[in-house]
């Protein structure tokens, strides 16, 4: 059986165009899967539009309740949490303050409630995230959300993952294209595992390369090709041969300049990739060269 | 004032803003910090410079199991919620995997026989600079390959104490990191673009922070680039526009080379300053 080929595409850096060129990629070809792996604000779904059939909860975590009718205010839970999310509020009627839960600092690690030794609290799930599979004008998308303030975001990615895997194996397709996140957290690291390509977008800005620098550390310490797209690259020409030499001197081929062309925002507006809005442009023409090198299949 | 500059989608303009707030900041008032909180991408040092006084090392805890004393009874797997204890009895053997840990301290309780202890592992540095003798600089920067930068965001945060003027450059999203930086915040400007995603994020921040409760704001950042949508929600929902800044090849091209565009343009230094009264204002209401 062929080996599927995962491509995650990253930033570090956010907003240097990882959604759009995906969304051009995944535009391409027929019979793609594509994950959108930036659970905590997806947008590729803005220009896929896809169809769900399939939408699961999906349980970040717990949080801490306290159950003041058992509660004897005895403060050990305050004692053993180590997040600081149990404090004494002010409150008549209690002496030394009630205790209570601060609910965006509990970490859902369940200490006070298996050390509180009336049983007072209860850890609630939280399930206001969730996950959905469906179907686009080119294949199958996977999507998320990430309810606001919660963890796991990793997981959650890994969910999506799964899912595209299963999905791609179902439908037969050779290529999942991963939207990911920005940052080098557990996000972006879930986003890594596992993928065949790295394509790191980036943009000729000092942060840029510096952002650049930091996903490529973290994604050099997996298996896995590393390449560079360098977007908007005619807006500082010094600072993309910047970025050009030092991806030379670390061995990592930048697959592609993409030019500056506020048809990348018109065909966002549109609802569109930039390959379907304007075809014939040098940046669609550009990231034809990059599906086709990226699609290749790998004989190992 | 503490002010945290923040935004759903990545890349609409936080550092920027952040940035040239600080450079208005300190000319107005006698203690100003600006505490970069994006500690997965730090970029605030590529914009202003200032003398390190100070880089502390963020740690947490790690347990170690004493492989004499336990008894592979399996409580500490049971208790982590984090499933970073593999405990197999049958064949004598627990491992830790370090990067699932949480630093909760739920196996040392767990444990009754004594055989966890803790040692410390590194997560990223906070690192203080003195831009003026009022002014200064405080990053979180976390290591490459670690998986939460909470703590460190958390440590940064707490260096930044009694100061005038606080600003904040939180990181992208809206989850538990940027949670982080928005709980000790009087006010947040959320930096968005005239674009279908900007505007997809930026309603998915504003939900965030009304279930918080926390007063707010919202600076456009490059006008005229996209479409106007961003302005008919903004109005529909009563939310204050505090800020315009065009699309400009000019303000990009300074961007790019890490300048600030308030000393290039002294009328940006006008309209920040403004932004900055702005914000003054709405946090006396």
């Amino acid at each position: 059986m062929q080996k599927i080929n995962e491509i995650s595409i990253l930033s570090g850096k956010g907003g240097t165009g990882k959604t759009s060129l995906a969304a051009a990629l995944a535009t391409l070809q027929k019979n793609t899967v594509v994950a959108d792996c930036d659970v905590d604000a997806a947008n590729l779904y803005l220009i896929l539009e896809p169809e769900d059939y399939r939408t699961e909860k999906y349980i970040s975590g717990h949080k801490a309740v306290i159950n003041y009718d058992i509660c004897i205010q005895c403060g050990l839970c305050k004692e053993y949490c180590r997040f600081n999310a149990i404090e004494r509020m002010t409150e008549p009627d209690y002496p030394k303050g009630k205790i209570t839960i601060v609910e965006t600092s509990c970490d859902g690690c369940w200490l006070c409630s298996r050390i509180c030794s009336v049983n007072a609290i209860d850890m609630a799930p939280c399930d206001k995230s969730y996950w959905s599979t469906g179907n686009y004008q080119y294949g199958k998308m996977i999507h998320a959300r990430l309810a606001p303030g919660e963890e796991n975001s990793g997981k959650l990615v890994n969910v999506v993952r799964e899912q595209a895997r299963i999905t791609a194996k179902e439908s037969g397709a050779q290529n999942i294209i991963i939207d990911g996140p920005p940052g080098t957290g557990c996000a972006a690291i879930a986003s890594i595992t596992g993928a065949d390509k790295v394509v790191v977008v980036t943009e000729p800005t000092g942060t840029g390369l510096h952002d650049m620098k930091r996903i490529l550390e973290l994604a050099g310490r997996f298996q896995v090709k590393k390449y560079v797209v360098i977007n908007k690259s005619d807006l500082n020409p010094d600072m993309t041969d910047c970025i050009r030499s030092w991806c030379e001197k670390e061995d990592i081929p930048v697959i592609g300049n993409l030019p500056f062309d506020p048809r990348m925002v018109h065909a966002m507006v549109a609802c569109k990739s930039i390959t379907e809005w304007a075809p014939g442009s040098e940046i669609s023409t550009v990231i034809k060269e990059i599906h086709r090198f990226l699609s290749r299949v790998q004989k190992t | 004032m503490r002010i945290a500059i923040a935004s759903g989608k990545g890349g609409t303009g936080k550092t920027f803003v952040s940035t040239n707030l600080f450079a208005v900041a300190e000319k107005e008032f006698h203690n100003v910090t600006l505490v970069d909180c994006d500690a997965e991408e730090p970029n605030v040092s590529e914009f202003i410079n200032g003398k390190t006084i100070s880089t502390e090392i963020i740690k947490q805890h790690l347990p170690v199991i004493d492989k004499e004393a336990c008894v592979y009874c399996g409580k500490c797997r049971h208790w982590c919620n984090y499933n970073a204890i593999i405990c197999l009895p049958d064949n004598k053997q627990i491992y830790l995997i370090e990067d699932l840990c949480h630093d909760c301290g739920a196996c040392l309780a767990a444990c009754q026989y004594n055989a966890i202890t803790e040692i410390e592992k590194r997560l990223g540095t906070v690192s203080v600079k003195q831009c003026s003798n009022h002014s200064r600089t405080i990053e979180a920067r976390l290591d490459i390959g670690v998986y939460s930068p909470i703590s460190v965001i958390k440590a940064a945060l707490n260096k930044a104490q009694d100061t005038e003027i606080m600003l904040i450059d939180s990181p992208p999203g809206i989850s538990c990191s940027f949670i982080a930086t928005i709980v000790p915040a009087d006010f947040i400007v959320l930096v968005t673009e005239p674009t279908p995603f900007g505007l997809n994020d930026l309603k998915l921040s504003v939900e965030t922070l009304e279930q918080l409760k926390k007063t707010f704001g919202v600076v456009v950042n490059r006008t005229g680039l996209g479409d106007d949508r961003v302005y008919d929600w903004l109005e529909e929902k009563q939310i204050p526009l505090l800020m315009k800044i065009p699309f400009d090849k000019n303000i990009a091209r300074i961007y790019s080379q890490s300048r600030l565009l308030v000393r290039e343009d002294p009328s940006y230094a006008i309209h920040f300053l403004n932004l900055l009264k702005a914000i003054e204002g709405l946090c006396k209401k």
